[in-house]
Protein backbone atom coordinates (compact mmCIF):
# COMPACT_ATOMS: atom_id res chain seq x y z
CA UNK A 1 0.00 0.00 0.00
CA UNK A 2 2.62 2.48 1.11
CA UNK A 3 4.85 1.68 -1.85
CA UNK A 4 1.99 2.12 -4.31
CA UNK A 5 1.20 5.51 -2.78
CA UNK A 6 4.91 6.36 -3.01
CA UNK A 7 4.90 5.47 -6.71
CA UNK A 8 1.76 7.53 -7.39
CA UNK A 9 3.10 10.52 -5.44
CA UNK A 10 6.41 10.51 -7.31
CA UNK A 11 4.75 10.08 -10.69
CA UNK A 12 2.27 12.94 -10.29
CA UNK A 13 5.00 15.46 -9.44
CA UNK A 14 6.33 15.74 -13.03
CA UNK A 15 2.77 16.44 -14.19
CA UNK A 16 2.61 19.39 -11.84
CA UNK A 17 6.07 20.90 -12.38
CA UNK A 18 6.77 19.73 -15.94
CA UNK A 19 9.13 17.02 -17.20
CA UNK A 20 12.27 19.19 -17.43
CA UNK A 21 15.16 16.75 -16.64
CA UNK A 22 17.43 19.37 -15.06
CA UNK A 23 14.75 20.58 -12.69
CA UNK A 24 13.77 17.02 -11.79
CA UNK A 25 17.38 16.09 -11.14
CA UNK A 26 17.75 19.05 -8.82
CA UNK A 27 14.61 18.58 -6.73
CA UNK A 28 14.46 14.78 -7.02
CA UNK A 29 15.77 13.99 -3.50
CA UNK A 30 13.27 16.41 -1.99
CA UNK A 31 10.38 14.83 -3.91
CA UNK A 32 11.43 11.34 -2.85
CA UNK A 33 11.69 12.41 0.78
CA UNK A 34 8.31 14.15 0.88
CA UNK A 35 6.66 11.18 -0.83
CA UNK A 36 8.30 8.77 1.63
CA UNK A 37 7.19 10.91 4.58
CA UNK A 38 3.57 11.01 3.42
CA UNK A 39 3.54 7.34 2.47
CA UNK A 40 4.82 6.22 5.86
CA UNK A 41 2.36 8.56 7.58
CA UNK A 42 -0.52 7.12 5.54
CA UNK A 43 0.03 3.63 6.93
CA UNK A 44 0.58 4.75 10.51
CA UNK A 45 -2.95 5.48 11.67
CA UNK A 46 -3.80 1.77 11.75
CA UNK A 47 -0.66 0.94 13.76
CA UNK A 48 -2.51 0.48 17.05
CA UNK A 49 -6.15 0.78 15.98
CA UNK A 50 -6.52 -2.81 14.77
CA UNK A 51 -5.06 -3.99 18.08
CA UNK A 52 -7.50 -1.83 20.01
CA UNK A 53 -10.45 -3.24 18.07
CA UNK A 54 -9.61 -6.92 18.47
CA UNK A 55 -8.45 -6.57 22.07
CA UNK A 56 -4.76 -7.35 21.56
CA UNK A 57 -3.91 -3.98 23.06
CA UNK A 58 -5.41 -5.08 26.40
CA UNK A 59 -3.30 -8.20 26.25
CA UNK A 60 -0.20 -6.06 25.68
CA UNK A 61 -1.19 -4.07 28.76
CA UNK A 62 -1.62 -7.20 30.88
CA UNK A 63 1.31 -9.14 29.45
CA UNK A 64 4.53 -9.74 31.30
CA UNK A 65 6.61 -7.86 28.72
CA UNK A 66 6.52 -4.09 29.22
CA UNK A 67 4.22 -2.12 26.90
CA UNK A 68 7.24 -0.17 25.62
CA UNK A 69 8.66 -3.39 24.22
CA UNK A 70 5.39 -4.20 22.46
CA UNK A 71 5.39 -0.69 20.96
CA UNK A 72 8.97 -1.15 19.80
CA UNK A 73 8.06 -4.48 18.18
CA UNK A 74 5.05 -2.91 16.47
CA UNK A 75 7.26 -0.08 15.18
CA UNK A 76 9.84 -2.55 13.90
CA UNK A 77 7.12 -4.49 12.10
CA UNK A 78 5.72 -1.28 10.63
CA UNK A 79 9.15 -0.22 9.43
CA UNK A 80 9.80 -3.61 7.80
CA UNK A 81 6.47 -3.41 5.96
CA UNK A 82 6.58 0.30 5.07
CA UNK A 83 9.93 2.02 5.58
CA UNK A 84 12.03 -0.76 4.13
CA UNK A 85 9.95 -1.22 0.92
CA UNK A 86 10.02 2.56 0.44
CA UNK A 87 13.80 2.51 0.74
CA UNK A 88 14.08 -0.37 -1.69
CA UNK A 89 11.77 1.32 -4.20
CA UNK A 90 13.56 4.67 -3.95
CA UNK A 91 16.44 3.87 -6.41
CA UNK A 92 13.96 2.88 -9.15
CA UNK A 93 11.78 5.93 -8.64
CA UNK A 94 14.95 8.01 -8.46
CA UNK A 95 15.80 6.82 -11.96
CA UNK A 96 12.45 8.19 -13.15
CA UNK A 97 13.45 11.52 -11.59
CA UNK A 98 16.71 11.66 -13.55
CA UNK A 99 19.00 11.03 -10.59
CA UNK A 100 22.63 10.04 -11.13
CA UNK A 101 24.24 7.03 -9.46
CA UNK A 102 25.74 8.90 -6.52
CA UNK A 103 22.48 10.73 -5.92
CA UNK A 104 20.56 7.45 -6.06
CA UNK A 105 22.87 5.85 -3.52
CA UNK A 106 22.72 8.91 -1.27
CA UNK A 107 18.91 9.15 -1.31
CA UNK A 108 18.57 5.43 -0.61
CA UNK A 109 21.05 5.62 2.24
CA UNK A 110 19.36 8.64 3.82
CA UNK A 111 15.95 6.97 3.53
CA UNK A 112 17.35 3.84 5.16
CA UNK A 113 18.66 5.94 8.05
CA UNK A 114 15.68 8.29 8.29
CA UNK A 115 12.55 6.18 7.84
CA UNK A 116 12.91 4.50 11.28
CA UNK A 117 12.66 7.97 12.84
CA UNK A 118 9.51 8.67 10.79
CA UNK A 119 7.92 5.44 12.03
CA UNK A 120 8.91 6.01 15.65
CA UNK A 121 7.80 9.64 15.80
CA UNK A 122 4.60 8.70 14.01
CA UNK A 123 3.94 5.98 16.57
CA UNK A 124 3.46 8.67 19.23
CA UNK A 125 0.78 10.32 17.12
CA UNK A 126 -0.81 6.97 16.32
CA UNK A 127 -0.92 6.10 20.02
CA UNK A 128 -2.37 9.49 20.96
CA UNK A 129 -5.20 9.24 18.43
CA UNK A 130 -5.86 5.50 18.79
CA UNK A 131 -9.34 5.87 20.26
CA UNK A 132 -10.57 8.42 17.73
CA UNK A 133 -12.65 7.12 14.86
CA UNK A 134 -11.11 9.36 12.23
CA UNK A 135 -7.78 10.03 13.85
CA UNK A 136 -5.74 10.01 10.64
CA UNK A 137 -6.02 13.69 9.83
CA UNK A 138 -5.42 14.77 13.41
CA UNK A 139 -2.45 12.41 13.62
CA UNK A 140 -0.92 14.00 10.52
CA UNK A 141 -1.45 17.44 12.08
CA UNK A 142 0.34 16.35 15.26
CA UNK A 143 3.15 14.37 13.69
CA UNK A 144 4.15 16.38 10.61
CA UNK A 145 5.66 19.36 12.52
CA UNK A 146 7.75 16.92 14.56
CA UNK A 147 9.13 15.19 11.47
CA UNK A 148 10.50 18.41 9.94
CA UNK A 149 14.04 17.92 11.36
CA UNK A 150 14.20 14.44 9.78
CA UNK A 151 13.13 15.92 6.46
CA UNK A 152 15.64 18.79 6.66
CA UNK A 153 18.66 16.61 7.41
CA UNK A 154 17.57 13.79 5.10
CA UNK A 155 17.22 16.08 2.11
CA UNK A 156 20.34 18.12 2.89
CA UNK A 157 22.43 14.96 3.20
CA UNK A 158 21.07 13.62 -0.08
CA UNK A 159 21.77 16.90 -1.84
CA UNK A 160 25.21 17.27 -0.29
CA UNK A 161 26.26 14.00 -1.91
CA UNK A 162 25.88 15.41 -5.41
CA UNK A 163 27.91 18.51 -4.77
CA UNK A 164 27.38 21.38 -2.42
CA UNK A 165 29.14 23.34 0.23
CA UNK A 166 28.72 20.84 3.08
CA UNK A 167 30.01 17.29 3.21
CA UNK A 168 27.65 14.33 3.11
CA UNK A 169 28.81 13.02 6.49
CA UNK A 170 27.69 15.94 8.68
CA UNK A 171 23.93 16.03 7.91
CA UNK A 172 23.92 12.24 7.58
CA UNK A 173 25.38 11.84 11.07
CA UNK A 174 22.70 14.16 12.47
CA UNK A 175 20.03 12.15 10.64
CA UNK A 176 21.35 8.94 12.22
CA UNK A 177 21.42 10.69 15.60
CA UNK A 178 17.77 11.71 15.22
CA UNK A 179 16.83 8.12 14.36
CA UNK A 180 18.75 6.71 17.34
CA UNK A 181 17.31 9.33 19.68
CA UNK A 182 13.80 8.51 18.43
CA UNK A 183 14.54 4.81 18.96
CA UNK A 184 15.49 5.50 22.56
CA UNK A 185 12.71 7.94 23.50
CA UNK A 186 9.65 7.46 21.29
CA UNK A 187 8.58 3.99 22.55
CA UNK A 188 8.21 5.46 26.04
CA UNK A 189 6.09 8.38 24.88
CA UNK A 190 3.94 6.15 22.67
CA UNK A 191 3.46 3.61 25.47
CA UNK A 192 2.49 6.39 27.88
CA UNK A 193 -0.10 7.64 25.38
CA UNK A 194 -1.42 4.10 24.90
CA UNK A 195 -1.74 3.61 28.68
CA UNK A 196 -3.75 6.83 28.92
CA UNK A 197 -5.91 5.75 25.99
CA UNK A 198 -6.55 2.35 27.55
CA UNK A 199 -7.97 3.74 30.80
CA UNK B 1 3.09 22.82 51.49
CA UNK B 2 -0.47 22.47 52.81
CA UNK B 3 -1.15 26.12 52.02
CA UNK B 4 0.32 25.65 48.56
CA UNK B 5 -1.73 22.57 47.71
CA UNK B 6 -4.90 24.27 48.92
CA UNK B 7 -4.36 26.79 46.11
CA UNK B 8 -5.01 23.95 43.68
CA UNK B 9 -8.51 23.45 45.07
CA UNK B 10 -10.81 24.82 42.34
CA UNK B 11 -13.11 26.62 44.79
CA UNK B 12 -10.17 28.33 46.52
CA UNK B 13 -8.68 29.07 43.11
CA UNK B 14 -11.91 30.75 41.96
CA UNK B 15 -12.07 32.89 45.13
CA UNK B 16 -8.40 33.89 45.00
CA UNK B 17 -8.29 34.70 41.30
CA UNK B 18 -11.39 36.84 41.65
CA UNK B 19 -9.39 39.02 44.00
CA UNK B 20 -6.15 38.93 41.99
CA UNK B 21 -7.62 39.45 38.53
CA UNK B 22 -8.56 43.18 38.79
CA UNK B 23 -5.02 43.96 39.98
CA UNK B 24 -3.46 41.97 37.16
CA UNK B 25 -5.73 43.63 34.61
CA UNK B 26 -4.92 47.07 35.99
CA UNK B 27 -1.19 46.29 36.02
CA UNK B 28 -1.38 45.13 32.43
CA UNK B 29 -3.29 48.24 31.33
CA UNK B 30 -0.95 50.58 33.23
CA UNK B 31 2.27 48.95 32.06
CA UNK B 32 1.12 48.64 28.46
CA UNK B 33 -0.16 52.24 28.50
CA UNK B 34 3.11 53.53 29.97
CA UNK B 35 5.07 51.34 27.58
CA UNK B 36 3.17 52.56 24.53
CA UNK B 37 3.62 56.19 25.65
CA UNK B 38 7.35 55.63 25.99
CA UNK B 39 7.48 53.84 22.65
CA UNK B 40 5.71 56.54 20.69
CA UNK B 41 6.80 59.76 22.39
CA UNK B 42 10.04 59.12 24.29
CA UNK B 43 12.10 56.35 22.72
CA UNK B 44 14.22 57.43 19.77
CA UNK B 45 13.86 56.17 16.21
CA UNK B 46 16.63 53.85 15.10
CA UNK B 47 19.42 55.48 13.07
CA UNK B 48 19.06 52.80 10.40
CA UNK B 49 15.52 51.51 10.66
CA UNK B 50 13.75 54.78 11.39
CA UNK B 51 10.29 54.53 12.93
CA UNK B 52 9.77 50.89 11.92
CA UNK B 53 11.87 49.87 14.91
CA UNK B 54 8.74 50.49 16.99
CA UNK B 55 7.29 47.23 15.69
CA UNK B 56 9.88 45.60 17.93
CA UNK B 57 8.00 46.66 21.07
CA UNK B 58 5.06 44.42 20.05
CA UNK B 59 7.02 41.75 18.20
CA UNK B 60 9.55 40.85 20.88
CA UNK B 61 7.12 40.61 23.84
CA UNK B 62 4.78 38.50 21.68
CA UNK B 63 7.64 36.16 20.82
CA UNK B 64 8.69 35.86 24.46
CA UNK B 65 5.12 35.12 25.51
CA UNK B 66 4.63 32.60 22.73
CA UNK B 67 7.46 30.59 24.27
CA UNK B 68 6.40 31.42 27.83
CA UNK B 69 2.93 30.03 27.10
CA UNK B 70 4.48 26.79 25.90
CA UNK B 71 6.55 26.59 29.09
CA UNK B 72 3.35 27.11 31.11
CA UNK B 73 1.69 24.35 29.08
CA UNK B 74 4.66 22.04 29.65
CA UNK B 75 4.65 22.55 33.41
CA UNK B 76 0.86 22.13 33.46
CA UNK B 77 1.31 18.91 31.50
CA UNK B 78 3.71 17.63 34.15
CA UNK B 79 1.00 18.50 36.68
CA UNK B 80 -1.51 16.49 34.67
CA UNK B 81 0.75 13.47 34.30
CA UNK B 82 2.25 13.39 37.79
CA UNK B 83 -0.55 14.63 40.06
CA UNK B 84 -3.48 14.14 37.65
CA UNK B 85 -4.87 17.46 38.79
CA UNK B 86 -7.94 18.85 36.99
CA UNK B 87 -6.73 22.43 37.47
CA UNK B 88 -3.47 21.64 35.66
CA UNK B 89 -5.58 20.17 32.88
CA UNK B 90 -7.62 23.39 32.60
CA UNK B 91 -4.40 25.44 32.60
CA UNK B 92 -2.87 23.27 29.86
CA UNK B 93 -5.98 23.44 27.70
CA UNK B 94 -6.49 27.20 27.91
CA UNK B 95 -2.83 28.16 27.50
CA UNK B 96 -2.78 26.58 24.03
CA UNK B 97 -5.19 29.11 22.52
CA UNK B 98 -3.39 32.05 24.13
CA UNK B 99 -0.02 30.73 23.02
CA UNK B 100 -1.26 30.30 19.48
CA UNK B 101 -2.58 33.88 19.50
CA UNK B 102 0.75 35.32 20.71
CA UNK B 103 2.67 33.22 18.19
CA UNK B 104 0.39 34.52 15.46
CA UNK B 105 0.95 38.13 16.57
CA UNK B 106 4.69 37.50 16.62
CA UNK B 107 4.66 36.03 13.10
CA UNK B 108 2.47 38.80 11.65
CA UNK B 109 4.37 41.69 13.21
CA UNK B 110 7.66 40.08 12.28
CA UNK B 111 6.48 39.72 8.71
CA UNK B 112 5.34 43.35 8.56
CA UNK B 113 8.68 44.43 10.01
CA UNK B 114 10.56 42.19 7.58
CA UNK B 115 9.08 43.83 4.49
CA UNK B 116 10.67 47.29 4.95
CA UNK B 117 13.85 45.96 6.60
CA UNK B 118 14.70 42.75 4.77
CA UNK B 119 12.70 43.46 1.62
CA UNK B 120 10.50 40.41 2.04
CA UNK B 121 7.56 39.33 4.15
CA UNK B 122 8.92 35.86 4.73
CA UNK B 123 12.21 34.02 4.48
CA UNK B 124 12.84 30.40 5.43
CA UNK B 125 15.20 31.50 8.14
CA UNK B 126 15.82 29.15 11.09
CA UNK B 127 14.17 31.42 13.68
CA UNK B 128 11.12 32.13 11.53
CA UNK B 129 10.69 28.50 10.58
CA UNK B 130 10.98 27.18 14.12
CA UNK B 131 8.43 29.81 15.24
CA UNK B 132 6.09 28.65 12.47
CA UNK B 133 6.53 25.08 13.70
CA UNK B 134 5.59 26.28 17.20
CA UNK B 135 2.41 27.76 15.71
CA UNK B 136 1.64 24.45 13.98
CA UNK B 137 2.26 22.59 17.26
CA UNK B 138 -0.21 24.88 19.04
CA UNK B 139 -2.81 24.30 16.31
CA UNK B 140 -2.31 20.53 16.49
CA UNK B 141 -2.71 20.55 20.28
CA UNK B 142 -5.86 22.70 20.05
CA UNK B 143 -7.30 20.31 17.46
CA UNK B 144 -6.41 17.35 19.68
CA UNK B 145 -8.19 18.92 22.65
CA UNK B 146 -11.25 19.71 20.57
CA UNK B 147 -11.48 16.14 19.29
CA UNK B 148 -11.04 14.53 22.69
CA UNK B 149 -14.01 15.12 24.93
CA UNK B 150 -13.38 16.54 28.41
CA UNK B 151 -11.98 13.36 29.86
CA UNK B 152 -8.94 12.71 32.05
CA UNK B 153 -7.80 10.49 29.19
CA UNK B 154 -7.82 13.33 26.68
CA UNK B 155 -6.00 15.54 29.18
CA UNK B 156 -3.18 13.03 29.65
CA UNK B 157 -2.77 12.37 25.94
CA UNK B 158 -2.63 16.11 25.23
CA UNK B 159 -0.08 16.43 28.04
CA UNK B 160 2.13 13.75 26.50
CA UNK B 161 1.96 15.45 23.10
CA UNK B 162 2.82 18.79 24.75
CA UNK B 163 5.92 17.27 26.33
CA UNK B 164 6.95 15.75 23.00
CA UNK B 165 6.53 19.11 21.25
CA UNK B 166 8.77 20.81 23.82
CA UNK B 167 11.80 19.89 21.67
CA UNK B 168 10.95 22.95 19.55
CA UNK B 169 11.48 25.48 22.38
CA UNK B 170 15.28 25.10 22.72
CA UNK B 171 15.48 25.01 18.93
CA UNK B 172 13.73 28.39 18.73
CA UNK B 173 15.91 29.86 21.47
CA UNK B 174 19.21 28.73 19.98
CA UNK B 175 18.26 28.81 16.28
CA UNK B 176 19.91 32.22 15.85
CA UNK B 177 23.16 30.89 17.32
CA UNK B 178 23.21 27.54 15.52
CA UNK B 179 22.30 28.77 12.06
CA UNK B 180 23.76 32.07 10.96
CA UNK B 181 20.85 33.35 8.88
CA UNK B 182 18.84 36.54 8.45
CA UNK B 183 17.22 36.92 11.87
CA UNK B 184 19.46 38.80 14.29
CA UNK B 185 20.91 36.99 17.33
CA UNK B 186 19.70 37.59 20.88
CA UNK B 187 20.34 41.14 22.09
CA UNK B 188 18.53 41.29 25.44
CA UNK B 189 18.81 37.92 27.20
CA UNK B 190 22.42 37.12 26.43
CA UNK B 191 25.62 36.41 28.32
CA UNK B 192 27.52 39.65 28.87
CA UNK B 193 24.46 41.90 29.20
CA UNK B 194 22.09 43.41 26.65
CA UNK B 195 23.53 45.10 23.57
CA UNK B 196 20.46 47.25 23.02
CA UNK B 197 20.50 50.93 23.97
CA UNK B 198 18.93 51.77 27.34
CA UNK B 199 16.47 54.21 25.74
CA UNK B 200 15.03 51.30 23.80
CA UNK B 201 15.56 48.60 26.43
CA UNK B 202 13.37 50.22 29.09
CA UNK B 203 10.25 50.63 26.95
CA UNK B 204 10.79 47.08 25.68
CA UNK B 205 10.98 45.65 29.20
CA UNK B 206 7.92 47.61 30.31
CA UNK B 207 5.98 46.40 27.27
CA UNK B 208 7.12 42.84 28.01
CA UNK B 209 5.93 43.12 31.62
CA UNK B 210 2.61 44.54 30.46
CA UNK B 211 2.17 41.74 27.95
CA UNK B 212 3.07 39.15 30.59
CA UNK B 213 0.48 40.61 32.95
CA UNK B 214 -2.01 40.50 30.07
CA UNK B 215 -1.20 36.86 29.42
CA UNK B 216 -1.52 35.95 33.10
CA UNK B 217 -4.83 37.80 33.42
CA UNK B 218 -6.27 36.21 30.28
CA UNK B 219 -4.99 32.80 31.32
CA UNK B 220 -6.52 33.04 34.79
CA UNK B 221 -9.80 34.19 33.27
CA UNK B 222 -9.74 31.32 30.80
CA UNK B 223 -9.06 28.80 33.58
CA UNK B 224 -11.96 30.25 35.59
CA UNK B 225 -14.19 29.93 32.54
CA UNK B 226 -13.06 26.36 32.02
CA UNK B 227 -13.82 25.43 35.65
CA UNK B 228 -17.24 27.06 35.49
CA UNK B 229 -17.97 25.48 32.10
CA UNK B 230 -17.19 22.03 33.45
CA UNK B 231 -19.29 22.68 36.53
CA UNK B 232 -22.23 23.72 34.34
CA UNK B 233 -21.79 20.65 32.15
CA UNK B 234 -21.70 18.39 35.22
CA UNK B 235 -24.76 20.00 36.79
CA UNK B 236 -26.65 19.78 33.51
CA UNK B 237 -25.85 16.09 33.36
CA UNK B 238 -27.00 15.64 36.96
CA UNK B 239 -30.20 17.50 36.24
CA UNK B 240 -30.80 15.41 33.14
CA UNK B 241 -30.17 12.28 35.16
CA UNK B 242 -32.70 13.46 37.74
CA UNK B 243 -35.12 13.74 34.86
CA UNK B 244 -36.51 17.13 35.76
CA UNK B 245 -36.47 19.94 33.25
CA UNK B 246 -37.21 22.54 35.93
CA UNK B 247 -34.57 21.09 38.19
CA UNK B 248 -31.77 22.17 35.89
CA UNK B 249 -32.29 25.86 36.47
CA UNK B 250 -32.46 25.31 40.21
CA UNK B 251 -29.26 23.33 40.25
CA UNK B 252 -27.43 25.88 38.16
CA UNK B 253 -28.17 28.68 40.62
CA UNK B 254 -25.62 27.81 43.33
CA UNK B 255 -22.91 27.46 40.70
CA UNK B 256 -22.88 31.13 39.88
Amino acid sequence: MGVVFFLVMVSIVPFAIGPDPNLLARIGPAILWIAALLASLLCLDRLFQADLEDGSLDLFHLGRAPLELAVLAKCAAHWVTTGLPLTLAAPFLGLMLQQEETALAAVTLTLLAGTPALTLIGAIGAAATVTLRRGGLLMALLVLPLTIPVLIFGVSAAEAATGGTVSFAAPFAILCAISLGALALCPFAAAAALRSAGE
Amino acid sequence: MIAFSSLANPAVFLRLTQRVLPWLGAASALLSGLGLYLVFFVSPADYQQGETVKIMYIHVPAAWLAMFAYMVMTSASLGVLVWRHPLADAAQKTAATLGAAFTFICLVTGSLWGKPMWGTYWVWDARLTSMLILFLLYLGLIALRQTMEDSPRGARIAAIMTLVGFVDIPIIKFSVDWWNTLHQPASVLRAGGPTIAAAMLWPLLIMALGATALFLALHLMAIRNEILRRRVARLTLQAAAAGEEGGAAELLEPAQ
